[in-house]
């Protein structure tokens, strides 16, 4: 049985394509996912995230227990500020990848995938056991709402007495948004500027309303989760469960970087990431863009005359670039010798590879 | 409620056919409720060529769209005799009008077909699906 959000009524009504994601019943698009993306591109758009996790740590040693618990230094995060980073496990396999928001002194809040969310409660209640820390999932008390796109300040501006100018990116501050208290997170996952709110649930079907009236003349429009997914990987953002896994340590991802060993004390997969990051990786996270017009998809092998070397994790068409382009992790031996293909569907179509993003916003 | 003209066939894989009762030439596109489903369609192939033979159920072709790839099938055996350049210039066009200018195809009619639907049985089989 799919879950719903405090939004189902409002997507229905708006004759929104719904499909189930992670066990929820999401809005897939509302009507063309291009016009969607394109909008989120130029103008801005609105999404209901409200099946993400928000989960509460809280106490003295929040900070400290976060250490412990994530791959990131997250005791240094100044209060109001956030973090992209990563749980594993033991053996530096990624349980999930995270934003970790630091609201307080004493307190954190972790936003993990819909996917995952009651598995990283439950790691992190285990794993802060002994610190001065409380863990609470209050992931069913949440709604989320994000606002994305390049006039998306501008429409928030007007419905809200926080000061957005100060608000950087990756920080966070609690406001009143349209009458509703809200926590405003200048974070996203589409590679333009723009907000996240998270307001409990009951404030969730207004705070749509106001913000879907406030920008309709700046051209907001509703957008779905096709739209997100685009977005995120023309921005070479990683999906849990296409470029992430279990299967997968933060170095084989490229992001090697979220792995703090500069920080004081254990950490959970502390051991097994040092290896990985002195063994190197056999395979990369590489950008594909097809020369063709068929589309590379999760899961398409990748080929170099006629051998696999490789794997697609996500493809789509790029409505920036005009052609496909997929995200794939190919051998290391195979990227240097170049002429790369897909097989699409028993065709090797030829593809090159390109650095992340595809896509990167003009500031 | 996507459109079901009274006046085509249907297939069960959601294809319609135009001009079947003149037993010569026909045309085949997706239906409206297809593209619906499918979303933003973004290519288009048909890779029977111009002047091949095909037996209906045959898979000629794919159609593409954001999210998903599909299979085109030939609806009834014959001779191709026909491929719509400009929906495979602008895959859009299924979207935009899957009944017009989205047409995909067109067969010269060698082989009876069998089991074509009628509007009010496509009507029937979708709002099972929807």
């Amino acid at each position: 049985m799919s879950r719903s959000t405090p939004l189902r009524g409002v997507h229905e009504s708006l004759g929104a394509t719904l499909t189930d994601f992670a066990g929820w019943q999401m809005p897939l698009r509302y009507g063309s996912e291009s016009a969607e993306h394109n909008a989120v591109r130029t103008a801005a758009g609105l999404f209901d995230l409200s099946h993400m996790g928000e989960i509460f740590v809280v106490g003295a040693q929040a900070g400290e227990a976060l250490d412990r618990a994530l791959v990131g230094h997250l005791s240094v995060l100044a209060p109001g500020r956030a973090r992209y980073t990563m749980i594993v496990n033991e053996t530096g396999g990624i349980l999930d990848d995270l934003i970790v928001y630091r609201l307080d002194e004493d307190q954190y809040m972790v936003v993990a995938n819909a996917s995952n969310y009651a598995l990283v409660a439950r790691e992190l209640a285990d794993r802060v056991r002994g610190y001065d820390a409380r863990v609470t999932d209050r992931s069913d008390e949440y709604a989320l709402v994000a606002v994305q796109g390049p006039r998306s300040a501008e429409i928030l501006t007007a419905l809200t007495d926080a000061d957005l100018d100060d608000l950087k990116y990756y920080a966070i501050v609690p406001g009143v948004v349209a009458g509703t208290p809200a926590l405003i997170a200048r974070t996203g996952y589409t590679g333009e500027d723009g907000f996240e709110l998270f307001v409990l649930n009951e404030h969730a079907v207004p705070l749509w309303n106001a913000l879907a009236e406030a920008g309709k003349d700046a051209g907001l429009v509703p957008a779905g989760l096709s739209a997100r997914d685009t977005l995120r990987l023309e921005a070479g953002m990683p999906l849990y469960g296409n470029e992430l896994s279990a299967a997968i340590t933060p170095f084989d991802a490229g992001l090697g970087r979220v792995v703090r060993f500069d920080k004081p004390g254990d950490f959970v997969g502390k051991a097994a990431l040092e290896r990985a990051a002195e063994n190197g990786t056999r395979r990369r996270l590489v950008g594909l863009v097809a020369r063709g017009r068929r589309v590379p998809r999760h899961g398409y092998p990748v080929t170099r005359e006629g051998a696999v070397v490789g794997e697609v994790t996500s493809g789509a068409p790029s409505q920036s670039l005009g052609r496909p382009i997929a995200m794939a992790y190919v051998d290391e031996g195979a990227l240097e010798k170049g002429s790369l293909a897909v097989d699409i569907r028993g065709s090797q179509e030829p593809v090159d590879v390109v650095d992340l993003p595809f896509y990167r916003r003009s500031k | 409620m996507s459109t079901i003209p009274d006046d085509l066939s249907y297939t069960k894989e959601h294809e319609w056919v135009a001009g079947i009762e003149d037993g010569l030439t026909v045309t085949v596109g997706i239906t409206a409720y297809a593209a619906e489903q499918l979303g933003d369609v973004v290519y288009v192939e048909v890779h029977s060529e111009v002047g091949s033979t095909v037996a209906a159920g045959d898979a000629v072709g794919e159609v593409e769209s954001t999210k998903s790839v599909s299979d085109i099938f030939a609806p009834v055996g014959g001779e191709v005799v026909e491929i719509n350049s400009a929906v495979v210039d602008n895959p859009s066009l299924v979207n935009s009008d899957p009944y017009g200018e989205g047409w995909l195809f067109r067969v010269r009619v060698e082989e009876e077909p069998e089991d074509l639907l009628s509007a009010a049985e496509y009507t029937a089989l979708t709002s099972g699906e929807s």
